[in-house]
């Protein structure tokens, strides 16, 4: 996973709410077996079938901030819903409130999710929509969103942030806590179910 | 300290904890399917990893399946290779594999259960959010991302950072031709898709207590369109009576010592929940959805809302949207509404007790000319038990498809879709646009509702059979 500490760019503002993982990479682009490639499929029945789907203005093209409406990433686990928002250009998303999951996933993948207060992704949308140039910095060290010479503070995990911040991998982590984990094991009851050996009905 | 249900199963799963870093938690069972797990095979390989618990990992083949031809190779040659990417993967690692054609093939949300492998007080994980149905057995379950999946192949483990706690409480007894199905849609649209975010939900009280194992597992599988990523329910004489005697559950002493620990996982008298949502069983009626979120849902006998009428704007804006998408007009009352497709299946309602009850309802009769019925069991194990008992020839009589198994028309990721503009009444679990096909608009449903709108050909539930005549089998 590439290391976040700060990111400045255009932002995209997306101004729907709940919006799922089905409308962010549609299930079909699912039975792919790599892990790039999805930005074909990213928003795309929006992309197809609305002309004035933000991603189809030319000013929001280049963007790599989405600044979308509360709730974003509900319904399915796919993580493909995160390498396609990164393929696509995309480094963070800004919304007041993400599906656990979603979140969850955009940390292991390198995609930062920040919450900010729905007022402040109102005033972010505001001056977007106003001047869509603007250049947005978000600052994972500093914890802020940084626009038009207005700083907003986001908050975020310590740990999470540490991790972003030096890219790290959560398995290597979790294999220094091997000894934990064998000592664990050692103590878990005999009758716990098995998959194997397959028996029969 | 009182603890909560999820808190005590939660707890017996601590490997390691440590200010400032997330909790690493055991996992018992890890289900595995071809869609989210290529690429975290490969990071294994990358790194040059093992898994390191073969014996706690099943996997099987859902939701590429096609349900016709099933025993010939998949024509879709992107689907193909996903499902030959898993075979190839779990020889490789030496991991169990059900796939097409096995005996215990079906949505592993479905075999899970039906082996015996889901147990009460247990931690169970899968690439897939719908993992919560496992909590109708009194398991910690939920859905994570292909990372996670990777995580939890190389070391049986996951981060896991304490989740709050919900109760949502049912009380009362559930009216004649009221369901799980009913009462789960009646929550979400109560709190809304994100509403239990960062939560657990338990579900409580009287009504849920009276339900079958097939029935909680409906309830507890919808958790997710809540926003919670698990729900469970408490393990009790139900929950036992059901895995007694499956091919995983414990046998002899093993299974008296494992009795004797589920039954301690209960919710300590004075627990306290962050959040605590109560509904009355007797109020509830058939629920269908109108809009593009599971959330948006009302009682049958209502009618199509107005977006203007909403003083919410985000709620505004989100049902201006949906009702444009799902071409419907305000004040259209829900059992007006004309479906072209039903979908009698998925891990929400595949099981053999929906297709029991949508089988009652079609028996003797024909459903509507105009209107395609496809009906999908769970499991190859719930196909043959129907094909035992004799529904697949109710089904086929009253002119419904009866198809081989798997996740189907419940996402399209087969050749079961429905075509733009194609309106279904549907017993799966997401509305969501395009969710069954490109442009498909899709109305969720209990299996009871789905038998009664098979027949009338509109959104109808059993009652209202009474008062419509339909057309006997042929």
């Amino acid at each position: 996973m590439d290391a976040f500490t700060t990111h400045t760019g255009t932002a995209a503002p997306l101004r729907r709410s709940a919006v799922d993982t089905d409308q962010i990479i549609p299930a079909e682009y699912l039975k792919r077996i790599t892990r790039t490639g999805f930005e074909d499929g990213l928003f795309v029945a929006w992309r197809r079938n609305e002309p004035d789907f933000v991603l189809n203005q030319p000013q929001y093209a280049d963007a790599s901030i989405l600044v979308a409406g509360p709730d974003f990433g509900t319904g399915s686990s796919r993580e493909h819903a995160c390498w396609a928002l990164l393929d696509g250009g995309f480094r963070v998303v800004i919304s007041s409130r993400f599906a656990d999951i979603f979140k969850n996933n955009s940390t292991k993948s390198g995609l930062l999710t920040v919450v900010l207060p729905q007022a402040e992704v109102e005033a972010l949308w505001a001056a977007v929509e106003a001047v869509p140039t603007t250049q947005v910095t978000v600052d994972l060290q500093e914890k802020q969103v940084t626009y038009g010479g207005h700083s907003v503070p986001f908050e975020i995990d310590g740990y999470t942030r540490w991790r972003l911040l030096e890219g790290l991998d959560d398995v290597g982590l979790t294999e220094r806590h091997l000894a934990d984990i064998e000592a664990f094991e050692a103590r878990r009851p005999a009758w716990l179910p098995k998959a194997l050996p397959a028996l029969p009905a | 300290m009182p603890k909560t249900l999820a808190e005590k199963v939660y707890d017996a799963h601590v490997v390691r904890s440590a200010a400032g870093e997330p909790d690493l938690l055991y996992i018992d069972l890890h289900l595995v399917h071809e869609v989210t797990s290529p690429q975290a095979f490969d990071g294994l390989r990358a790194a040059g990893r093992r898994v390191r618990r073969p014996d706690l990992t099943m996997a099987t083949e859902d939701h590429n399946v096609p349900t016709l031809d099933i025993l010939k190779p998949i024509a879709d040659p992107v689907s193909r290779a996903q499902v030959e990417a898993l075979r190839r993967n779990t020889a490789e690692f030496g991991i169990r594999l059900a796939p097409m054609g096995d005996r215990d093939q079906g949505i592993v949300h479905v075999i899970g259960p039906q082996l015996g492998l889901t147990q009460p007080g247990t931690t169970i994980v899968c690439g897939d959010s719908h993992t919560s149905t496992h909590g109708a057995f009194g398991a910690l379950a939920f859905g994570i991302g292909t990372s996670e999946v990777e995580h939890v192949l190389a070391t049986q483990t996951l981060p896991q950072y304490r989740p709050k706690q919900m109760a949502v409480t049912v009380n009362g007894e559930l009216p004649e031709g009221v369901s799980a199905k009913d009462v789960i849609l009646a929550v979400i649209a109560r709190i809304g898709t994100n509403g239990a975010a960062g939560h657990v939900i338990e579900y409580r009280g009287s009504a849920i207590e009276a339900l079958s194992m097939e029935a909680r597992m409906t309830i507890c599988n919808m958790s997710i369109e809540a926003g919670a990523r698990a729900g469970l329910i408490a393990p009790d004489e139900t929950t036992f009576d059901f895995l007694q005697g499956r091919p995983h559950a414990p046998q002899g002493a093993d299974w008296d010592a494992a009795v004797e620990y589920w039954q301690t996982l209960r919710t300590d008298e004075d627990a306290v929940f962050d959040t605590e949502v109560v509904l009355e069983a007797a109020e509830l009626t058939p629920f269908v959805t109108w809009g593009t979120n599971p959330g948006q849902g009302l009682p049958i006998a209502g009618s199509v809302p107005d977006p203007a009428t909403m003083a919410d704007e985000d709620e505004r804006r989100s049902a201006e949207q949906a009702l444009a998408y799902m071409g419907l007009t305000p004040g259209t009352p829900l059992r007006e509404i004309e479906v072209d497709t039903v979908f009698l299946g998925s891990c929400t309602n595949g099981r053999i007790e929906d297709l029991r009850i949508a089988a009652e309802l079609l028996r003797g009769k024909h459903i509507d000319p105009h209107t395609r019925m496809l009906v999908v069991p769970g499991s190859v194990g719930v196909k043959l038990q129907a094909e035992a008992e004799g529904l697949d020839q109710v089904f086929t009589e009253a002119g419904a498809e009866w198809r081989g198994a798997g996740c189907s028309m419940c996402l399209g990721m087969n050749p079961d879709q429905l075509q733009p503009g194609e309106r279904s009444a549907s017993t799966s679990n997401r509305n969501f646009q395009g969710r069954q096909g490109k442009g498909g608009r899709t109305h969720l449903v209990s299996p009871s509702v789905a038998a009664a709108t098979a027949l009338t050909g509109r959104l109808t539930a059993p009652a209202d059979l009474a008062d419509a005549p339909v057309p006997a089998a042929v």
